[in-house]
C-alpha cells in the first residue's frame, strides 16, 4: 500500500512524456525526478539557470557552482546548457517549457492556484512560481486533498493569497485528480479506494465527473 | 595595466555611498559577490537599497550587511533563508518589496536595456499586481512592471580579463549577467583574470563595455547552502 505521498508522486511521475522540456517545483515535486524511467529522454529545467538538471553528486563531487532552484547541490546531464536567469524566464514565461509540476496550498474550482503565502505567517517570497503559472504549457498541481485538520484544499474559491488566476491544467491529490477545463473542473480518476462520493464529501470546489469515469465506475459495480 | 584593473575590493569599494542602491548577482550563495559584500560590511555603508534574487543566509552573503543594520530596503522573490531578514522586517526596521523572479530578472535587464518597463502576465490578478496598470493584450492581461537601474552593480564571474570581459562558470552565472548592464558603476570580481586576449571572444558571456573596474579575489569560499549526493554505487 503506498502512502498518500507516494501515490501523489506515482501519478504524477506519469504527466512526464519523453522529449519534454519540465520545470519541477521545488519540495514534493523535485522528487518526480526519480521516478523518470531511463527509457524517456527528458530535460529538467531549473530556474537558476540550467536546461538538463543530473542527479544529484557523488558524495566528494560537490560543486557550489552548480545548484538547482532549491539550493541544491546538482550536476548536468548530457545535452545541458547554462543561461542567465532573464532567459530562464524567457523560456518559462515564452511558452517553452512544456509541463510544469508545482506544489499547491489550495486550489479553486476556476482553476485558481495559491501557493505562495500564508497570511500571518512571515513572507517568504514568491520566487518564480507566478511565472511558472502564467508561462508554461501545462501546469500540474500535486498536494494532498485536505490540511492536516482534515479540511479541504480544493475549494470554490481559494482563501489565501492567490499565485494566478485560471491557470492550473490539471490537479493530483492524494485521494483524486481533476482537470480544468472549459466547461469547468471534471473529476477524470479516483486514487485509492475512495468512490466519486467520498471525493465529493471531502472536496468543497463543484465538480463534474467524467464519463470515462462514470462508466468505469458502472463497469466496476 | 587596464584603467579598470585595481589590485584590491578595499581599493574600489569606496565608490559605494550611503543610500545607493545595489544590485548585486547570485542565486542563493552560489556565485555571489563574496568579496565586494565583505568590503562593503567591513566599510560599512548604510541606508543601501539592496536588488537581489535573495538575501543570504545569517553569516554569510549579504546577510553580513542584514546583521550590520546596513540594508534599508531590498527587492528580491525569495528571503526565506535568513532569520535576521524576518526579525528586521517585522521590526519594520527593513522595507521589502517582493518581486516575482522571473519579473526581478526582466526589470533589471529592461533596466540595463534602456526599456523603462514592460507587461508581463506574471502577478496579474495576485497582490504583486496592486497598484500596478493592467492591460489586456490579444486577448490576455498584462501587469506594467517598470525597470530597475543601480548605483552600482556587483557581479562575480569565473574568469575576466583586464577591460572586463567576463565569462561566468555554470549556474553561478545567473543574475550576474543582468547585474552586469544595470549599474551604473559595475564592480566585478573573478576567480582568474587572465591576460588580455585569452578569452575566446565567442565564448564572452559579459562584454567589456559593461564593467567599470574589475578585480582577482582570492581563495573564494563558494559556501554551500544544501548539500546533497547520491551514494556510489558498488559495481
Amino acid at each position: 500500500m503506498l502512502t498518500s505521498r507516494e501515490r501523489i508522486i506515482k501519478r504524477a511521475s506519469e504527466e512526464i512524456k519523453d522529449g519534454m522540456n519540465v520545470n519541477l517545483g521545488i519540495g514534493m515535486p523535485t522528487l518526480l525526478a526519480n521516478e523518470i524511467p531511463e527509457t524517456i529522454d527528458v530535460f529538467l529545467q531549473s530556474e537558476n539557470g540550467l536546461l538538463g538538471i543530473g542527479p544529484y553528486p557523488y558524495a566528494g563531487e560537490e560543486n557550489a557552482d552548480l545548484i538547482n532552484a532549491g539550493k541544491e547541490t546538482v550536476t548536468a546531464r548530457a545535452g545541458a546548457s547554462f543561461f542567465d536567469n532573464a532567459e530562464s524566464f524567457a523560456m518559462i514565461r515564452g511558452g517553452h517549457i512544456d509541463l510544469a509540476v508545482l506544489g499547491g496550498m489550495e486550489v479553486s474550482e476556476d482553476g485558481d492556484l495559491a501557493n505562495w503565502m500564508i497570511p500571518g505567517k512571515m513572507v517568504k517570497g514568491m520566487g518564480g512560481a507566478m511565472d511558472l503559472v502564467q508561462g508554461a504549457k501545462k501546469i500540474v498541481i500535486i498536494m494532498d486533498h485536505v490540511n492536516k485538520h482534515g479540511e479541504t484544499k480544493v475549494r470554490k474559491a481559494c482563501t489565501l493569497p492567490v499565485t494566478g488566476l485560471k491557470v492550473v491544467d490539471r490537479l493530483i491529490t492524494d485521494r483524486a485528480v481533476f482537470d480544468f477545463t472549459k466547461d469547468g473542473m471534471v473529476l477524470t480518476e479516483i486514487l485509492g479506494n475512495g468512490t466519486i462520493d467520498d471525493i465529493k464529501a471531502c472536496t468543497e470546489a463543484s465538480f463534474t465527473v467524467s464519463k470515462k469515469l462514470l462508466e468505469g465506475v458502472s463497469k466496476n459495480d | 595595466m587596464s584603467a579598470k584593473q585595481v589590485t584590491s575590493m578595499s581599493e574600489i569599494i569606496d565608490v559605494i555611498k550611503d543610500g545607493d542602491t545595489i544590485i548585486s548577482g547570485g542565486f542563493g550563495l552560489c556565485g555571489i559577490p563574496e568579496k565586494a559584500i565583505l568590503a562593503l560590511a567591513e566599510k560599512g555603508v548604510k541606508d543601501l537599497t539592496i536588488v537581489s534574487n535573495n538575501c543570504g543566509v545569517d553569516d554569510w552573503g549579504l546577510g553580513l550587511l542584514l546583521k550590520n543594520h546596513q540594508i534599508k530596503k531590498i527587492i528580491a522573490s525569495y528571503v526565506g533563508e535568513n532569520k535576521l531578514f524576518e526579525t528586521q522586517y517585522l521590526n519594520g526596521e527593513l522595507e521589502v518589496e517582493l518581486s516575482p523572479q522571473g519579473t526581478l530578472a526582466e526589470r533589471i535587464r529592461a533596466g540595463g536595456a534602456g526599456i523603462a518597463g514592460f507587461y508581463t502576465p506574471t502577478g496579474f490578478g495576485t497582490e504583486i499586481a496592486e497598484g500596478k496598470e493592467v492591460k489586456e493584450m490579444d486577448g490576455k492581461m498584462y501587469v506594467l512592471e517598470k525597470a530597475i537601474k543601480g548605483d552600482v552593480a556587483l557581479v562575480k564571474a569565473w574568469k575576466g580579463d583586464p577591460y572586463g570581459n567576463l565569462i561566468y562558470r555554470q549556474t553561478a552565472r545567473n543574475f550576474n549577467p543582468l547585474a552586469a548592464t544595470a549599474g551604473k558603476i559595475t564592480i566585478a570580481e573573478v576567480e582568474e583574470l587572465v591576460d588580455v586576449g585569452e578569452l575566446d571572444p565567442n565564448f564572452i558571456h559579459t562584454p567589456s563595455i559593461y564593467v567599470q573596474h574589475i578585480v582577482e579575489g582570492k581563495s573564494y569560499e563558494k559556501r554551500i547552502e544544501k548539500r546533497t549526493v547520491r551514494k556510489k554505487q558498488l559495481n
